[in-house]
Formats: structure tokens, C-alpha cells, sequence
């Protein structure tokens, strides 16, 4: 293997990497704060739908990024308002969530091309790879790390800042805190249910922006199942990584190289069936999930918050 | 328990009359969605009952299409019940009929008594292995089944893409440049008998009869009983010196093998062959995903998933009419039925706390007598229809 292919590897590696740590990023502070959302798909898929529209009517990238959050918002809080509020069962929104938004994102890709026609095959406003002067003058990593989109390089940024905000900071404990002991947290004055809704729907935001980059940046247009599934691996992720951001970015990396790596099979011609390619995030990401919670050591160590997935009740005054 | 007095059978009847309130409330906020879409909704909804059940043949699809909901729905009773999540019903659907059709392909000198039963096993089999791969990876790998089943879902259709193009292709369309992914028809003999003129299959009948057998299962034998139990309190079954992992594992078995076998059913009673447009809800319809809301309708009683099923059935049929008769895109049909199921789901809780408070007033009024302890349960899960 060459330096080229080197290089070409990794930069489809982190491409492909950043609509998934975006995803998960947005899925591990909605767990923090103990909400299970297993709408990623189809926000992710909404998203994307909605932000290649935009984009393309309006001809910026940035409108239809601001409006794939928006999108993301909405329905995450959706999400948030059924399952804090009303305490519907979070496992049964979730998915509801996801087949009203792939139902909703196919048929927006049918019928808001021009004139109501499909979106497949439209080309819009990208997010254009900038490389960075001097840093792109690095062997290997400059031209495959600082050779990318905007939304790479906000998330270079945002990665250490999320770690910082959970790990060291006040706000950060107090989520964490709401996520695995919401009375204790209600005792100390955090308000639960206003830190639930609010991260939710920061997750959800950040879910739009997973979505935004696929259409806009990654595959640059509109196809139908666009996530294909990535917003279930995202979910996956989130185990793997344990609900900690850096590790999440490792888990990203990880599946954005088998994502490249079969690129490079499909291109070099590979007599691998595609269905056997294709299933590959799938089989890895249990493989995955069986790796990491073998032994009881290990899944003593995961740390999932405590109260995910459970509706917090204040207890009732007599 | 002692007779229910009068209030407490008043009581059960907004119980089960909430569902059907809350039907009513999604159709509502549906109703101003159309209105939205300049629509009118009682224009709509006209189209929609007469689609679900204006005649003969409209009431044999919507039973056509209960069918796999029930089955489906009849697993994901079994396994919720364990507290386990079977999201794999669409993925376990694929399994079964791809095992089936095999089965009625090969066997093609068998005579049909023999191959249709044979075929439903098969079915039943293949989704029952579908669904134990997770029910393991959850039992002895602490895997969350949620996320690998829906894996399991995603790699089952991959599968399904492959050998339709390639192994199980009909060699009519193989020679054809369409190559359109599909198996070869099956021999007529091999057919579920129809109730002709109509597309209602004996499949509809069977999967009644499964119902009253689940229910049969989970309620009146200690294989049943511990499935419940484990759901409730896997740590104090455990100490009861119940094999938690094995009920596990058999709760995902039993679950993936009903939605098998609404596969397979498929296959014989429908279409005849498999049939799949990559995207893996070609020959399902997504009954794997409407199945669990079926259930959870049916508030997880076999018995009560057979109207929740037929409910389901209706407004998918229907709303396929009212997409044809007033113009609406389908994605709002989606979200109808998606409306349905948060309503639906959001009543519950409401039911459960009126159904604590009563529990709570029953339990002052029998103070000091021997303990009723079927109580907890039916506060629990809150759906004693019996």
C-alpha cells in the first residue's frame, strides 16, 4: 500500500466518520441525561432530506444545515414531550419516531425536487473540502485530516469541548448526575425534567447536523435510505464508547474505515457480493457489542446511566 | 378475587374503552392535518372506512392484512412479556420465508398435504433461529437485544437482496435482462386454500387458533409462567431457581418463530413466491414493526392483539383508498398510524394509575386477609382481560 492509498483511506475514514460521531455525539447526551431516543434514523434521515432541500431551493449550504437542526430540534423534542411529560414508553416512541421520519424524509425526497418531482440525482450546494494551509504540509494526516468539510473541523472543536463540558464542569456533573440519579439530582435543585428536555433536543440538533452532512457533504445529494442504517450503528456506538464523547470518536473512526474499506473493495472490483459489504456495519456492530460487554468486569466498568430510559416521577406529597 | 362491585366494573370498562379513545384523539389530529392539505377529513375518512371494510373484499384484505400483524404481535406478546425487546420481527419474517419457499421449491413432487405443513415448520423454525441468535447474545454475551435485533433485521434483509438476485432467482427472470429479484411461483397444490372470490387465506384462521394457544401458553403452563416471571423480577426468579437465561433465550425462540411463520404465510397464502424491492419491506409490509404495536395494543394479551391486529389491518387497507380517493401522500398515512400508536401508548399511563389507585383501595378494604398476590401482576402490566 502506497501513501495515496494511505491517504485516500483515511479520508474516507474520517468523511465517513463524521455524520456517525455527529449522531452519536447527540445520542450520548440524550442518554446522559436518561432519555433512550431510537429515532436517530429517521431524524438523521429527515435531516438530510430537509437540509438537501433547503439547500437546494435556496442555494446555501448553511440555510439548509441551520434547518436540518431545526428539523432535528422538532422532533427530538417531540420525542422529549412523549416520554418526560406524558411518560410514554421511550423504546416504543423512539421507533415510532423513526417510521414517521423515514416515511416523512422518502417522501419529501419524492416530491420536493423542481416542480414536485424526486430529488434523486440533483446536484446542490456542498460543504466543500478547504484544506488548511501549513497543517495540510503534515505526511499522511495533513492532507487526510486538514483536507476536509467545515463540518469536520467544527467537530475537531467541538469533540474536546463536549469531553471537557461532561467530565469537568458543573452543568457537566449536573447532567450526568440526572441521568443516573434524577432524585438526588432534584434534591441538589437540578431541575430534571428541564435538563432532559433540553438535552434531548440539543442530541436531536446534533442528529439534524449527522443527517446535513451526509447529503451535503459526504454523498453530496439526495438518494433514497440515505442513512442506510447509520443511525441505528450510531446507537451502537454509543454502547461501545461507553456514553464518553472521546471514545465515541474512536468507535466513529472504526466504522468509517470499514465504510472505506468497502469503497475500496467495490472499487477494485471484489467478487464479495455487495449484499455480504453492505451487511458488514451491521455484523460488526454486534461483534462489536458482544466484544465489549464480554465478562462482568468489563461491564461493571461501561458505566451506562443509571436511570436511562426510566421517566423520572417526583414522589407524590400526601 | 372477591366480586367486582359495580365500581370496579365500571372501572374496567373505561379501561378498555381508553384505546379506543385514544384511536378516536389521533384521528382527530389527523383530521386537522388533512384540513392542512386541503383536504376534507370526513371526505377522507369516508374512503378510509369504506377501503377498510365497505364490502366483502375490503373486509378479506383488511383480515388479509391482520393476519402477519397478529402473528407477529402474538410473539412480541411472549416476549415483552419476558421484558424482552423482539425488535427483530421484519428481519425473523425474511428468515422464515426464505427457509419455507425453499422448502416448497425443492420438494415440487410432494404432494401438497405434505409440503404446506412441512413449509410452515420450516418457517416457524427459520424465524425461531433468527430470533435465538439475539436471545443469546442477550443471555450469555449481555448484548441489548433491541440493537441486535434490529442488526439481525438489517443483515436478513441484505441476505434476502442476495439470494433473490442470485441462488433462489427464478430462472425465468434470470434469463430475462430485468432480473427482477424473485423466487419462482410456487406449484398451485401448494397453496393455502382462499375463500374465494376473495384473497382471505387459512392462514387468517390458523393464526386465531395461535392466539388461544398462546394464551393457553403464557397464562396456564409453567413454561408461560416462568416467562412472566422473569420479566417481572428476573433476580427473584433467579432465587426461585428459575433458569433465567434459558427463558430468556426461549422468549426470543418463541418470538422470532411466530413472526417466522407470518413470513411463510406470506409466501403461501399471498404471494405465492418471494418477491423483495431491496428494501425489505416489499413482501413484509412492515408488519415486523406494526406487529409490536399491534401487541402492545392489544395491550400484551394474545387475545386482545386479534381486534388490535384487525384495527391495523383496517387502517392500513383503508388508508391505501383514502391515498387513492382524496390525493393525500402516503407518508401522512404514516403518520396517522404513528399518531395512533403515541395516543395509544400515552393513554396507558393513565390506566395504569387509575388501575394502582383502585388496587391501592382494594387492598384497604381486604386488610388483614390472606394476600392476593395475582394483584401486582395485573398492576403491572395493567391488561387482565380474563
Amino acid at each position: 500500500m502506497n501513501e495515496a492509498m494511505i491517504v485516500s483511506l483515511l479520508t474516507i475514514t474520517i468523511r465517513a466518520g463524521v455524520s456517525l460521531l455527529y449522531a452519536t455525539l447527540g445520542e450520548i447526551f440524550t442518554e446522559r441525561s436518561g432519555i433512550l431516543n431510537l429515532g436517530v434514523e429517521g431524524i438523521m434521515m429527515t435531516g438530510a432530506a430537509t437540509a438537501f432541500a433547503v439547500a437546494f431551493h435556496s442555494d446555501s449550504a448553511w440555510l439548509g444545515l441551520g434547518v436540518a437542526m431545526l428539523v432535528g430540534a422538532m422532533m427530538s423534542f417531540t420525542h422529549a414531550f412523549l416520554t418526560i411529560t406524558l411518560r410514554a414508553d421511550q423504546v416504543v416512541t423512539g421507533l415510532a419516531l423513526t417510521l414517521f421520519g423515514t416515511g416523512l424524509a422518502s417522501f419529501m425526497g419524492q416530491r420536493l425536487g423542481p416542480g414536485g418531482e424526486t430529488m434523486v440525482g440533483l446536484q446542490g450546494p456542498v460543504f466543500p473540502r478547504i484544506p488548511i494551509p501549513v497543517l495540510e504540509d503534515i505526511p499522511i494526516l495533513g492532507p487526510s485530516m486538514f483536507n476536509q468539510d467545515v463540518l469536520a473541523y467544527a467537530l475537531y472543536l467541538l469533540l474536546p469541548l463536549m469531553w471537557f463540558y461532561l467530565r469537568k464542569t458543573q452543568p457537566g456533573l449536573h447532567l450526568r448526575a440526572v441521568g443516573d440519579n434524577p432524585a438526588a439530582a432534584d434534591v441538589l435543585g437540578v431541575p430534571v425534567k428541564l435538563s432532559r428536555y433540553l438535552y434531548t433536543i440539543f442530541g436531536g440538533c446534533l442528529m439534524g447536523v449527522a443527517g446535513a452532512h451526509l447529503s451535503m457533504a459526504y454523498l453530496q445529494g439526495w438518494a433514497q435510505n440515505i442513512t442506510g442504517g447509520r443511525g441505528w450503528i450510531a446507537i451502537a456506538l454509543v454502547i461501545f464508547a461507553t456514553w464518553d464523547p472521546l471514545r465515541a470518536a474512536v468507535g466513529a473512526l472504526l466504522f468509517g474505515g470499514i465504510n472505506a474499506l468497502q469503497f475500496r473493495l467495490q472499487a477494485a472490483g471484489t467478487t464479495i457480493p455487495s449484499s455480504f459489504l453492505n451487511m458488514m456495519p451491521y455484523f460488526f456492530t454486534i461483534l462489536v457489542l458482544v466484544l465489549i460487554t464480554w465478562g462482568e468486569a468489563v461491564r461493571k466498568r461501561l458505566g451506562a446511566p443509571a436511570a436511562l430510559g426510566i421517566p423520572y416521577i417526583r414522589e407524590e406529597k400526601h | 378475587m372477591s366480586k367486582p362491585s359495580q365500581e370496579n366494573w365500571y372501572a374496567k370498562l373505561i379501561d378498555i374503552a381508553l384505546p379506543i379513545f385514544a384511536t378516536l384523539a389521533a384521528l382527530i389530529v389527523g383530521a386537522v392535518m388533512l384540513l392542512l392539505l386541503n383536504v376534507n377529513p370526513i371526505e377522507a375518512y369516508a374512503a378510509l372506512w369504506e377501503g377498510a371494510f365497505g364490502s366483502q373484499n375490503a373486509l378479506a384484505e383488511t383480515l388479509v392484512k391482520a393476519t402477519p400483524l397478529l402473528l407477529v404481535g402474538l410473539g412480541i406478546c411472549i416476549s415483552f412479556r419476558g421484558d424482552v425487546i423482539n425488535i427483530g420481527g421484519e428481519g425473523q419474517m425474511i428468515v422464515g420465508a426464505i427457509i419455507g419457499t425453499q422448502v416448497g421449491l425443492r420438494m415440487v413432487d410432494s404432494p401438497g398435504w405434505l409440503v404446506v405443513p412441512l413449509a410452515l415448520l420450516a418457517g416457524f423454525a427459520g424465524g425461531a433461529l433468527w430470533g435465538g441468535i439475539p436471545g443469546l447474545l442477550k443471555a450469555y454475551f449481555n448484548v441489548n437485544e433491541i440493537l441486535s435485533t434490529v442488526m439481525m433485521n438489517a443483515i436478513a434483509v441484505q441476505l434476502m437482496t442476495f439470494l433473490l438476485r442470485g441462488p433462489m432467482i427464478d430462472p425465468a427472470q434470470a434469463e430475462l435482462a430485468s432480473k427482477i429479484p424473485q423466487t419462482a411461483r410456487l406449484m398451485e397444490n401448494f397453496r393455502l386454500p382462499r375463500w374465494i372470490p376473495t384473497r382471505l387465506h387459512l392462514g387468517a384462521l390458523i393464526a386465531v387458533v395461535l392466539a388461544v394457544l398462546v394464551y393457553i401458553l403464557l397464562w396456564r403452563t409453567t413454561w408461560g409462567y416462568r416467562i412472566r416471571s422473569v420479566g417481572q423480577n428476573p433476580d427473584a426468579s433467579a432465587y426461585a431457581g428459575i433458569q433465567v437465561k434459558n427463558y430468556i433465550v426461549l422468549a426470543l425462540v418463541l418470538s422470532g418463530a411466530f413472526a417466522g411463520l407470518a413470513g411463510v404465510m406470506q409466501v403461501y397464502g399471498v404471494n405465492y413466491r418471494m418477491i423483495t424491492d431491496g428494501s425489505g419491506s416489499g413482501f413484509t409490509g412492515r408488519a415486523g414493526f406494526n406487529g409490536i404495536v399491534a401487541a402492545l395494543f392489544g395491550q400484551l394479551h394474545p387475545l386482545g392483539t386479534i381486534p388490535a391486529s384487525i384495527l391495523f389491518g383496517a387502517l392500513l387497507v383503508g388508508a391505501n383508498k383514502m391515498q387513492r380517493v382524496v390525493q393525500v401522500p402516503s407518508a401522512l398515512v404514516i403518520a396517522l398510524n404513528g399518531l395512533v400508536v403515541v395516543f395509544v401508548v400515552s393513554s396507558e399511563i393513565w390506566r395504569r394509575k387509575r388501575q394502582r389507585r383502585r388496587l391501592a383501595a382494594e387492598m384497604a378494604l381486604q386488610e388483614g386477609a390472606p394476600g392476593e398476590s395475582d394483584g401486582s401482576e395485573a398492576a403491572h402490566y395493567g391488561g387482565e382481560v380474563d
